[in-house]
């Protein structure tokens, strides 16, 4: 009997084990805000909210599975994943079926997937091997294969094009680079480079991604049309006041003046609901979370793990600032969920992916050192 | 940079690295705060009020897309009014549940539900999409009294596109559907996004295709002041839309309509221009569809039908349909000789019935020959030895450079579909073009006995009916060409202003004069004393006219019998013509798809397009094959 119940415990342990407390306990708080919005968002209805609901307790799951696996095993999907990913991205290039004006996904015949997904992940993965790898005789061309392998991904989701997610899939890789050790001389190189080669960028722009960045220094020139989400969402944002309107009671919200709401302009709908304390309070918890896994990077043993670690971290970072920039109007539009918040099946389970990974890392930190 | 290798100088780089991406977190998310702070503390008041304003939603209204008409007035293309049902997803819950209770009440067919599905994953969530289109009175009336049961269901008044001719027509004219994926991407290049709201139709071919951002219109909007609950109180302004401009069309529908009566069920294509404007009069690619299957989404079985046809009704002959010319080739090849001074109209030579090059001997269709043949007579009995002794010495590149002038082998722009990436090139064969048609080296080679049939309008000859007609058109107009075109002018609906099309000619080949006149001689000697004479006897009129017949297949020199032959491997048949003339008002190309010799099938129909065009003369039916032609006519 007595043992039983100590086999239990230490099987209880055992499930335990692999979880981050402080990180699962951020992650549970906002998105329970996010599910608290989404019902708002959806008028008051169930259904999204009980179906986000389901993929977080399935993207839990797969979180828990991932932290379980030693980083060794991580190392060992990088390549596998990133090759997949990439012939995959090639097969959209080629027979992508465009839905929305958009060429980014695969039909399966009974399904279809959007590659670009899997490189968010595989990305940092096979950076992080690859600097792992030639850790010890690193050498300047090192950084230019990184640089290879990360420009070919990008340039094939920005081609579909995917602005939003080609930004998320080459901000993840150059984060591994830069902790990798890329000097800063090259650093501000490339930001010299990039200021100089704005106009030119400029002429390659599609005449709507133009208009987009036009009209967020002026979005009253088009009203009816790319102007619209951005004087709507900050109309949304700045009428919600220090405290906000109370939820679900946000007026722009249901009078359906704000577009995607429950998806890319979910922060709009809980602006205008919670005001600024409550922005506040969500930016707080992104930073807290973003804190909590730095702390794991720093901590983080082998060079791998650290790169990864770090990489992730920022990754939701930059995830964040990009959405809440974009919905307040700081930011051009382009197609960014606000994690853990917005409503999304694929986006939730990448991002707990990721969460995985990062608890993986820290469970796992002391029996390396041992 | 060479400091890459010590573990602990490589953490303590990464932990400081690290410090710097927490500074720029923080940075960042300051900036975001100082953003709320302005938005939300600062501008408040501002936003504030700009939300009770808010209360003000606006509503696109669609204009009324362009009427299209013919060059008589005759309608071709119109809008009616009729009412939809439709339910928008995001409002309407269980969607299944809806069209069940939706069914109880209004006849919904399979198809309507079939349909609603396939909208349903092309449109956004907020969007409405009709389940039911083209509602009675008193379906509507049924609905009203039950509307309270179904959120999200309303019914709206749509206008829809209608062609009252049918099938007449319907190649030049097109079709509008719904917009799909490549559609939008279309409207975004365009930068056109604000004005589409609201439209969910689009030109998918011919001229609806071609102006589209001319006949749809300019969008107006309605601002509706809404309760808390969405629901429009009263309307505070409203920007009327815009009418689209109509297209007037060179088009005349009646001869149009002739046309392809005159056809039959035979397959092939006509194409008929004004040549001193290069105004289309007929655009003729048989069999037809009706476009008006189109416009509410087309069911699949029609589509299937459609698409399957084994005579490809959606094929636009005209301008998709490369052929050899065939015989229609010899004049042009007559003029170039002139011109390039290759030949002089008396030269004549004498006709064994063959001509030998290398050692393969090329033979003329009249067995022992035609005897002493000049230029006159090279056209007028269509001797093919003529012309095989001509080609090769002129040689492919001088025959490409010429025909090229002519407009052979190049797109003609004609205003049909989004632009012209959907016509057909045909194949204008040159040195050049072979190199670039074929990978293997000993393929890409020309070889001069490659050069022989050329000159009959055969080998890789393959040109659009469209081209031919064109190239017809520049001759009749003394060498001064004009792009055809379909639309005469574009009426604008709001000052009512009229811009022509295409006034100016396209290019000028400044032909001698006494080199069109030999030619338009011999071609109104076929329809005199040669091969197009009993198509054309007792015109009242003088038509200049050549037929020809394309090789579907080769017979390797056995006699050519058409009763022997399968229908589909029978020669297509051709006729090139215009008339008066000597002030030539229409000129035309005709091909019958394995019609056999022009002059048995095809000819009769230019007689029959040119006696209404110019004497206002109609036919009695389709235009009967000649069968009698076809034994006086060995010469073709």
């Amino acid at each position: 009997m007595i043992d039983a119940v100590g086999t239990l415990k230490r099987g209880w342990h055992g499930l335990i084990a692999p979880i981050d407390f402080p990180l699962l306990l951020i992650t549970l708080a906002i998105m329970a805000v996010g599910l608290a919005t989404i019902h708002s968002a959806t008028i008051g209805g169930n259904e999204r909210m009980l179906a986000q609901a389901g993929n977080m307790g399935l993207a839990l799951v797969i979180m828990w599975l991932v932290a379980r696996l030693p980083p060794q095993k991580l190392m060992s999907f990088a390549i596998p994943l990133y090759i997949i990913g990439l012939l995959l991205l090639i097969a959209v290039f080629l027979f992508g079926t465009p839905v929305k004006g958009a060429n980014r996904w695969l039909p399966l015949g009974f399904t279809r997937i959007q590659p670009s997904e899997i490189m968010k992940i595989a990305m940092p993965l096979m950076l992080a091997w690859y600097f792992h790898k030639y850790e010890a005789t690193l050498r300047a061309r090192h950084f230019l294969v990184a640089v290879l392998l990360l420009a070919v991904p990008f340039g094939l989701i920005a081609k579909q094009p995917d602005l939003g997610t080609a930004l998320l899939v080459g901000g993840a890789g150059f984060f591994v680079i830069f902790f990798a050790g890329l000097p800063w001389k090259v650093i501000a190189g490339l930001i010299a480079v990039g200021a100089a080669a704005a106009p030119l960028l400029w002429g390659m722009l599609h005449g709507y991604q133009r208009k987009r960045i036009l009209t967020l220094i002026d979005p009253t020139t088009d009203p009816l049309g790319a102007g619209y989400h951005i004087i709507q969402s900050t109309i949304a944002i700045g009428s919600g006041g220090p405290f906000g309107k109370g939820y679900l009671n946000g007026t722009q919200t249901h009078l359906e003046f704000i577009p995607e709401k429950h998806t890319d302009f979910i922060f709009a709908v809980y602006s205008e609901e919670w005001g600024l304390l409550g922005n506040g309070l969500l930016v707080f918890l992104y930073t807290l979370l973003i804190g909590r896994g730095m702390m794991i990077a720093a901590a983080a043993p082998t060079k791998f793990s650290r790169l990864l670690a770090g990489a992730i971290t920022l990754g939701f970072f930059t995830y964040a600032f990009i959405n809440m920039g974009m919905v307040s109007g700081i930011l051009p539009v382009v197609g960014v969920p606000l994690p853990f918040m917005s409503y999304g099946g694929t986006a939730l389970v990448t991002l707990f992916l990721g969460i995985g990974i990062l608890m993986s890392i820290q469970s796992h930190r002391m029996l390396v050192k041992k | 940079m060479g400091d890459f290798h010590n573990p602990e100088s490589d953490l303590d780089r990464f932990r400081f690295r690290l410090g710097i991406a927490a500074l720029v977190v923080l940075l960042a998310f300051g900036t975001l705060v100082g953003r709320f702070v302005w938005l939300q503390v600062l501008q408040h008041d501002f936003y504030r009020t700009r939300a009770e304003d808010n209360r003000i939603a606006l509503i696109p209204i669609v204009p009324n897309r362009g009427v299209i008409t013919d060059r008589n007035g005759v309608v071709l293309a119109r809008n009616y009014s009729a009412y939809t049902l439709e339910i928008t997803p995001s409002l309407a819950g269980d969607l299944d549940a809806t069209i069940d209770g939706l069914a109880e009440l209004i006849d919904i067919q399979p198809k309507d539900r079939k349909r609603f599905k396939r909208l349903l994953d092309e449109a956004k969530n907020f969007e409405s999409v009709p389940i039911r289109t083209r509602l009675t009175d008193a379906e509507v009336a049924i609905f009203a009294a039950q509307r309270y049961r179904f959120p999200g269901v309303e019914v709206r008044a749509r206008l829809f596109r209608q062609y009252p001719l049918g099938p007449i027509g319907s190649h030049a004219i097109g079709y509008i559907g719904r917009i799909t994926d490549r559609d939008l991407q279309w409207i975004e290049e365009a930068d056109r996004q604000a004005n589409y709201k609201g439209t969910d139709h689009i030109g998918k071919t011919g001229l609806e295709q071609h102006y589209e951002f001319e006949l749809h219109g300019e969008t107006g909007y309605e601002e509706v002041e809404i309760d808390a609950g969405g629901r429009a109180l009263r309307s505070l302004k409203r920007i009327p839309p815009v009418s689209g401009n109509n297209l007037q069309l060179t088009l005349d529908s009646r001869l149009q309509e002739i046309t392809e009566r005159a056809f039959g069920d035979r397959k092939g294509a006509l194409v008929a221009i004004d040549p001193a404007t290069g105004g289309i009069l007929a655009l003729v690619s048989n069999p037809t569809y009706d476009p008006n299957l189109f416009v509410d989404g087309i069911t699949p079985e029609n589509w299937k039908e459609l698409n399957e046809h084994p005579d490809k009704p959606m094929i636009n002959r005209t301008i998709n349909g490369a052929y050899p010319p065939g015989s229609t080739f010899k004049p042009f090849m007559a003029l170039a000789a002139l011109e390039m001074g290759k030949r002089t109209p008396q030269q004549a030579i004498s006709d064994p019935g063959y001509f030998n090059f290398g050692n393969h001997t090329f033979r003329d269709d009249k067995k022992g020959g035609h005897g002493s043949v000049d230029m006159y007579r090279s056209i007028v009995h269509s001797c093919d030895t003529y012309y095989y002794i001509l080609a090769n010495d002129m040689g492919i590149d001088n025959i490409a450079r010429f025909m090229g002038q002519l407009g052979f082998g190049q797109r003609t722009g004609v205003d049909l579909g989004r632009d012209d990436s959907g016509e057909s090139r045909g194949v204008l064969p040159s040195q050049e073009w072979k190199r670039k048609r074929f990978k293997k080296p000993e393929q890409q080679k020309w070889y001069a006995g490659e050069t022989i049939s050329i000159g009959i309008g055969q080998g890789y000859n393959a040109y659009t009916p469209i081209q031919l007609a064109q190239a017809t058109a520049a001759v009749a107009n003394r060498g001064v060409m004009f792009r055809p075109h379909l639309v005469n002018q574009i009426i604008d609906a709001k000052t009512g202003e009229k811009r022509p099309v295409e006034p100016e000619p396209m290019r000028d080949l400044k032909l001698k004069p006494q080199n069109v006149d030999v030619i338009r001689r011999a071609m109104v000697g076929v329809n005199k004393e040669g091969t197009g004479a009993r198509a054309f006897a007792g015109a009242p009129y003088e038509a200049a006219g050549k037929t020809g017949t394309a090789q579907v297949f080769s017979l390797k020199g056995a006699d050519y019998k058409a009763h022997a032959i399968k229908k589909e491997l029978r020669d297509h048949a051709l006729f090139i013509a215009y008339a008066p003339a000597d002030k030539p008002r229409i000129a035309l190309a005709v091909l019958v798809e394995n019609g056999g010799f022009g002059a048995q099938s095809a000819a009769p129909i230019a007689r029959m397009v040119l006696d209404y065009y110019l004497l206002g003369k109609l036919p009695a039916g389709a235009a009967k094959e000649d069968v009698a032609a076809v034994e006086d006519d060995h010469e073709e």
